[in-house]
């Protein structure tokens, strides 16, 4: 039991910590802080959408959408709520706006496979963007601007903590064996007696809280939302994580996040090669690691179980 | 095998990371902006992604300013050292790039983003760092001062969207003597909206009405329904704000159509593409609001449209205008500056009185907006015949 908490709560702790020494000795300034938030967004919404992606094996590119809805929900609350209060409220209602959103659309699209999945979900989406765009409330296409700053280091690693340690404890759960199992082979899934829409939707709206989590994080950083940073484009980015970071591997995830930020930002002087440099990183990497980065292994806690002398627990495609 | 590749990875990420921070922690920390001989300014544009062309054109028009100012010496034998990023028209990058700049690179001030949007994701950055931000061409109303009050650290140089449309609304009732007017707007823009609402005021009170209001969206091609349904109304003008894009296609049809009434717009018309895509013959009685006119007989602007085209090969345009100016401008309120510190640099450039530019000479007021004139440029054959300044 011990072993099990050690497992996360030590790399966790780890994290925390070193970072929180590295901006007290001024190693990690403002800028590579900035960096940071968007390294930690990133991999909420990575690691929430393989969940679907990788682990249940459904093609959703809507992610960027239910970012919006969290985004957009904890913007115009913490601008009309002051101090922390107001930003609790504003993520937790992101996070379930988007996740009650998420069931709304998961319940007769996820009825759909692989590419009609995809496109169902893509639409869906633009739907958001689109509404976002023409109401009132948003602000229409101007966007959000002036939106208060409440996440710091504190914040960012407690909401990110969060999201890994429950994405990892449910996969590793019988609802996530039974998601794998639908990846695997719907129809026999089906046959052992999976309710495989039920698992579908259930993992779906998972990921729509995460995502929402993650856009009310973003907007809380960011200061400005406006829809066009929510397109299609925004989903892709979202996917290109997970599929460079390995289908079905959280720590795929979290490396690719990472390693893409730092590629990013290696690159800003660069302006005119970047994102020629950028793309080609990407193709390298498909050439030669096909299955990702990480394939669907785990990294991280796999090297500190064996540490441990725990047997290697993998869930292996 | 398992074991030793996994352990590679590792490694090899651990030394990515590593290599980052220790050439971040090695790159200046924030300062003064100016080491040395040199001043630092940054540029933080949009150089990919949609509104590129805006970006590339703005830091263009940076450039050259920059490079007159060093050709000729320097600032007090200062170079002038400019520091470019590309925020690839994301506002999220727009606010960690101005992040980079002001605590990383030590500028004393930044120019940029060109788009409202993402100028406004600046803002909050140079408040906290007291390192003032300039835009070239951020036009929505609230920009520099919004319901919270001024944003102490933000300036721009060109005028906003509300007066550009209560200028041709001035325009439209008394030059053209306009009594009714129909508004065809992009609905998916907020440029379009300030300026049809702006418009729809000055004209109203001027004592002429609106007919009939149209929209349509980014993207659209086909613009027929709506030009039908106006076509048996009467009305003096149409105006028409929205960007190149559509305008060019919908004066194409309207005039297809036969509607002859002179067509009205702002800055978004402003792009050699309005001719490609409308032709010559319907680009007749066409007006629009801008920040500075090719056909300007000033000398200055006539000296700066010569040494572009030597320098680019290629007529300057509004942005490139507003980006030399803003490189001026910047350069001007560095000179004036009681010491080289980002918040000296912002009193200079609250104080700057009668700045002379390409697209005009102002006065800064007390919101950080430029008190200057508009130019009305008239179209005869899809080429620029005439230009006015108004305000």
């Amino acid at each position: 039991m011990l072993r099990n908490i050690l497992r996360w709560a030590l790399p966790l702790a780890a994290a925390y910590g070193i970072v929180l020494l590295l901006i007290e000795i001024g190693v990690i300034d403002n800028y590579l802080f900035a960096t940071m938030m968007t390294i930690c967004i990133n991999i909420i919404l990575a690691t929430s959408l393989n969940l679907v992606v990788g682990f249940t094996g459904q093609l959703a590119l809507g992610h960027a959408g239910f970012m919006a809805v969290g985004a957009y929900t904890c913007a115009i609350i913490t601008m009309r709520v002051d101090g922390i209060g107001g930003f609790l409220l504003g993520v937790a209602a992101g996070a379930a706006l988007a996740a009650f959103l998420g069931f709304l659309i998961g319940l007769p699209v996820l009825r759909l496979r692989g590419d009609y999945l995809a496109i169902a979900t893509l639409g869906f989406s633009e739907i958001i963007r689109v509404a976002i765009n023409n109401m009132e409330i948003t602000n229409g296409a101007a966007g959000q601007s002036g939106i208060p700053r409440h996440v710091d280091w504190n914040w960012m690693f407690g909401f990110l903590a969060l999201t890994l340690i429950f994405l990892w404890h449910y996969i590793r759960s019988s609802h996530g064996r039974r998601a794998v199992a639908v990846r695997e082979d719907e129809i026999a899934a089906e046959a052992i007696g999976i309710n495989t829409t039920r698992v579908k939707v259930q993992t779906f709206v998972i990921a729509a809280f995460f995502a929402g989590l993650g856009g009310a994080l973003y907007a809380s950083y960011f200061y400005v939302l406006q829809p066009n940073q929510f397109g299609f484009l925004r989903s892709i980015d979202i996917l290109v994580i997970v599929v460079l970071g390995g289908l079905g591997s959280m720590s795929g995830s979290i490396i690719a996040a990472i390693l893409l930020a730092v590629v990013s930002t290696a690159l800003a002087q660069f302006t005119d090669v970047r994102m020629i440099i950028y793309s080609l990183t990407m193709v390298l990497i498909m050439i030669f690691r096909p299955g990702g980065i990480m394939g669907s292994r785990e990294v991280s806690l796999g090297i500190l179980g064996k540490a441990f002398g725990d047997k290697k627990k993998e869930v292996t495609r | 095998m398992k074991l030793t590749r996994r352990a590679l990875f590792g490694t090899t990420a651990g030394i990515a990371i590593a290599s980052t921070l220790a050439a971040c922690s090695a790159s200046p920390g924030g300062g003064s902006g100016a080491s040395g001989d040199k001043i630092r300014l940054g540029v933080n544009y949009e150089l990919s992604g949609p509104v590129a062309t805006y970006g590339q054109a703005s830091v263009a028009g940076i450039k050259m300013a920059v490079k007159e100012i060093n050709d000729a010496g320097g600032l007090d034998g200062k170079q002038i050292e400019l520091v470019e990023y590309d925020n690839k028209s994301d506002a999220a990058e727009a606010t960690t790039l101005a992040t980079r700049l002001m605590s990383q690179d030590g500028v004393l001030a930044c120019m940029g983003p060109a788009t409202s949007g993402n100028f406004k994701a600046t803002i909050p950055v140079a408040d906290d760092s007291k390192v003032p931000v300039v835009s070239g061409s951020a036009t929505a109303d609230d920009v520099t001062v919004d319901a919270s009050g001024l944003k102490e650290y933000a300036f721009r140089i060109c005028f906003n969207d509300s007066f550009q449309g209560t200028i041709m609304a001035k325009f439209a009732a008394e030059n053209l003597s306009g009594k009714s007017a129909v508004i065809v707007q992009d609905n998916s823009s907020d440029y379009a909206s300030g300026l049809a609402a702006a418009f729809e005021k000055e004209f109203t009170s001027l004592g002429g009405t609106i007919v009939a209001t149209e929209g349509f969206t980014s993207g659209d091609t086909d613009f027929n329904s709506i030009l039908t349904r106006l076509r048996g109304q009467s009305f003096d003008v149409v105006y028409l704000p929205g960007y190149y894009q559509e305008a060019g296609l919908i004066i194409k049809q309207a005039r297809e159509l036969g509607i002859t009434a002179p067509v009205l717009g702002a800055d978004g018309f402003d792009s050699p593409t309005l001719l490609e895509l409308a032709g010559a013959a319907p680009l007749n009685d066409v007006y629009f609001t801008n920040h500075y006119s090719p056909i300007d007989e000033d000398p200055a602007v006539v000296e700066f449209i010569k040494a572009f085209e030597e320098a680019n090969g290629e007529q300057p345009n509004a942005f490139h205008a507003l980006g030399y100016d803003l490189g001026k401008f910047v350069i001007d309120a560095v000179s004036r500056a009681s010491e080289l510190t980002g918040e000296a640099v912002k009193n200079a450039m609250a104080e700057t009185k009668g700045f002379t530019g390409v697209t005009g000479t102002f006065d800064m007021d007390e919101n950080h907006n430029p008190v200057k004139s508009i130019v009305v440029i008239g179209l005869k054959d899809g080429v620029q015949d005439t230009s006015e300044k108004v305000g």
